[in-house]
């Protein structure tokens, strides 16, 4: 039997309070292994303004490359206390903020690895449908294997690079649309 | 290319990104198609928002405070499937919604209409075994809003759900049946129009309960996995 999709719609502006109560997700908590780092999320629009009222949510393997979920069924360690998932708004910089550690690499279907990465999904007011993205890790050597990033133009890829910026902090601006535009995926 | 584990929704089922009658996308959509990712450990898997994370009574929006909000008391109730039909269990469904008189409780909302101390509007609640969920809520009212000269948004609950995996992640909003506003709202007809009454919960006088509130039925439809040999 074929049931018709729910089409989807825009978050609107006033989910705070209700879906979030945070500009920053603390995803792990003292005891996750690996190594701990902080994600800086900026969100933009086409003109370059800054989106104070967008809501970023994060998706993540472990340390050990491993997901938190039944479908992830290798025989690798998962953690007491890390689901991999967090939800920040941005504050009034346009800035969300994940405490977290650095995800380890996962298989590609084909074969082969993908290099480290964090599965980010985009909901603001003015945007109608969910916009997935993914960050990857400035300088990783997974960088130029990545099934992924191979997809995309060479020269929209450093939309998907987040930067180090001191100790443990990684940046990545993500533009709805203009000179920068971040690429999106069709998942 | 590998087998797609979600099947990828056909054109006309989802809003156009750039939906310029609702004039917050012009500045907000991408220009770039998306480009299409094989399906991997990334995309299959997801959270479980496990219930651990609901607190009781959060499904009844009418209990949070210490008095009852001001409206019309209804159950907003339904199920979560796939489009294979297969029910959703234990799936995470959150909603936010403005109170009875159109106002939500948060900061920026400047509508002109009175705050109600016993409304905060938000509720969680986890689908059953079978996929169902329900809420007790208050009927919340039109608001207006800047998209253009005397804009209103029809009545409307949001709704956000996760699903099982990343690939099944959906944000919406439930519109109630016959609301005169339905056919001026450009976020309402954002939606192709062979698709849009799915978002129109349907009048459930089966639910409703004598003496105390109507009832609404509101399924939401999730993508579902392609057909495997397996199965
Ligand atoms: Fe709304």
């Amino acid at each position: 039997m074929s049931h018709a999709l729910t089409p989807s719609q825009t978050i609107g502006p006033f989910y705070w309070g209700t879906l979030v109560n945070t500009y920053r997700a603390d995803l792990a908590p003292p005891g996750v292994a690996g190594e701990r780092i902080e994600l800086v999320l900026s969100l933009f629009d086409a003109e370059g303004a800054l989106i104070p009222d967008g809501l970023l949510e994060i998706w993540q393997a472990n340390s050990h490359g491993r997901y938190n979920h039944p479908d992830d069924r290798r025989n690798l360690p998962l953690d007491a206390g890390f689901e991999g998932f967090g939800r920040a708004s941005t504050d009034t910089n346009g800035e969300a903020r994940f405490a977290t550690v650095k995800p380890g690499r996962v298989p590609w279907p084909a074969g082969g690895m993908q290099a480290a990465h964090v599965n980010i999904n985009v909901f603001a007011r003015g945007v109608l449908n969910r916009l997935a993205t993914r960050l990857y890790f400035e300088g990783d050597p997974g960088l130029a294997e990545d099934p992924v990033l191979k997809l995309v133009d060479a020269a929209r890829r450093r939309t998907l690079i987040a930067k180090r910026d001191g100790a443990g902090i990684w940046r990545l601006p993500i533009h709805i649309g203009g000179a920068h535009e971040t690429v999106f995926f069709d998942i | 290319m590998e087998k797609d584990i979600y099947q990828r929704p056909a054109t006309g089922q989802h809003p156009l990104n750039l939906s310029p009658a609702y004039k917050s996308t012009v500045a907000r959509s991408p220009k770039q198609p998306a480009i299409m990712l094989p399906q991997s450990l990334s995309e299959i898997t997801g959270p479980s928002l496990g219930a651990e994370r609901l607190n009781a009574l959060e499904n009844d929006l009418t209990r949070q405070r210490i008095g009852e909000p001001l409206g019309e008391r209804i159950v907003v109730h339904g199920r979560v499937l796939d489009e294979n039909g297969k029910p959703v269990p234990k799936a995470m469904v959150e909603i936010w919604q403005c109170n009875a008189a159109g106002r939500y409780h948060h900061p920026g909302d400047q509508h002109d209409a009175p705050l109600d101390p016993n409304f905060t509007g938000g509720g969680r609640v986890r689908t059953d075994d079978e996929g169902k969920y329900e809420f007790i809520t208050i009927k919340p009212g039109a608001y207006p809003w800047k998209n253009h000269h005397n804009a209103w948004r029809p009545a409307h609950i949001h709704f956000s759900l996760f699903g099982p995996a990343f690939a099944t992640r959906l944000i919406t909003q439930m519109y109630f049946p016959g609301d005169p506003l339905l056919a001026y709202d450009p976020i309402y007809n954002s939606v192709p129009e062979g698709a849009r009454t799915r978002l129109q919960a349907s009048f459930d006088i089966e639910t409703t309960r004598p003496e105390w509130a109507l009832a609404y039925k509101f399924d939401v439809v999730l993508r579902g996995r392609n057909a495997t040999p397996m199965e």
